[in-house]
């Protein structure tokens, strides 16, 4: 299946989880947030949480900033 | 008068209290942000030597194919520091809510107490990054309710920073001038108009300058005027020498809260001699006329 992350698709297993899919994508150490469409799950939910075909991701991090 | 234990002025200095805002306490007064530098090693120096204890961050999209590069939170000390999450380049109440409780989501699973507060950023215009108001005091009224301490970016009017401290800002932040402009304080009255609104009947009421310093006499400014802090980015980060610049800041915080607590006198339009008159020996040329 694809979803989309960061407006980018991506292609992964059917039912995968969040927290598999960040792996997939080597995010898992980094210090991120996740919303699915427009909601965010909370880090505790990333390992239960079963994705959907066409599900929009977004990931986000800390960068500098004033 | 006492030694303040936060400060390394030589003499004595007035006892002085942390700044508060909501539950948070702060060491320094200077709040630095974390933009615009060279690299991450210079970076993490600077915000050493300002003496800070919070400093600002954005939060934007990870990037899917670099990955591998260096993250901010390599470069900062999240133990020690109080991450302030900002809503910059924002320009609606609905992404920078969106990008708040993103920033409240990174800090909490990082367990960094910043994850309860918020710079909100909601901006007018591109080219000056100036405000939006109504989308700042909509925004404000949204994350108050869902539990955030709102820290407002806003223009230096004084009828603006009165209504988002009626909508429950912990603190409001007028800036000094447009963002990384370097322009100091344009209009130190607007700023001493806002103090005087925010703070009457509400002394700790926390008024924070940012945006616009351009170097340490600003700092100092925005002090000696009764601000509770200043917050700053760029004067730093784009310093020929951001090392000896972030040290002057630190110095120029202290030096103007000090003068602040010190008590600075007021002005007056004639002379008044520092010497003696009474025995004085010198001859009158102009008739007196001074008052007495």
């Amino acid at each position: 299946m694809i979803v989309q992350v960061n407006e980018q698709a991506v292609e992964t297993t059917t039912g995968i989880t969040i927290l598999d899919l960040l792996k997939q994508l080597d995010l898992t150490t980094r210090h991120i947030a996740v919303e699915v469409n427009l909601n965010i799950v909370p880090f505790e939910s990333h390992s239960n949480t079963i994705l959907r075909d066409g599900d929009q991701l977004e990931v986000v991090t800390l960068v500098g900033g004033g | 008068m006492g030694t303040v234990a936060a400060n390394d002025l030589d003499g004595v200095a007035m006892e002085d209290s942390l700044l508060k805002i909501g539950p948070f306490e702060l060491n320094s007064r200077l709040i630095v942000g974390s933009g615009r530098y060279e690299n991450a090693a210079m970076m993490r120096q600077a915000l050493d030597f300002s003496g800070s204890d919070c400093i600002t961050v954005a939060i934007r999209r990870e990037r899917l194919h670099d990955a591998h590069g260096d993250n901010l939170l390599d470069h900062i000390d999240s133990d020690q520091t109080i991450l302030l999450p900002n809503t910059a380049g924002c320009y609606s109440a609905k992404d920078a809510v969106r990008v708040a409780n993103l920033g409240r989501e990174i800090l909490r699973a990082l367990g960094n107490p910043g994850a309860d507060w918020v710079k909100l950023e909601c901006l007018g215009d591109s080219r000056t990054l100036l405000p939006d108001p109504i989308s700042t005091l909509e925004a404000t009224k949204i994350l108050v309710a869902d539990g955030f301490h709102v820290l407002c970016y806003t223009t230096d009017d004084p009828v603006i920073a009165r209504r988002l401290k009626q909508a429950g800002a912990a603190a409001v932040m007028p800036a000094g001038s447009p963002i990384g402009s370097g322009q100091g304080i344009l209009n130190p009255n607007n700023i001493r108009i806002i103090l005087e609104y925010l703070k009457n009947e509400d002394p700790e009421y926390p008024v924070i300058v940012d945006a616009g310093i351009g170097t340490a006499s600003d700092v100092a400014q925005a002090m000696e005027l009764g601000a509770d802090g200043v917050l700053l980015n760029t004067a730093i980060a784009h310093a020929r020498h951001p090392l000896v610049m972030a040290t002057a800041m630190r110095h120029a915080m202290l030096a103007g809260r000090q003068a602040f607590l010190a008590g600075r006198i007021p002005k007056r339009l004639y002379a008044a001699a520092s010497s003696p008159m009474e025995g004085v020996i010198a001859t009158h040329p102009f008739p007196r006329n001074e008052t007495k």
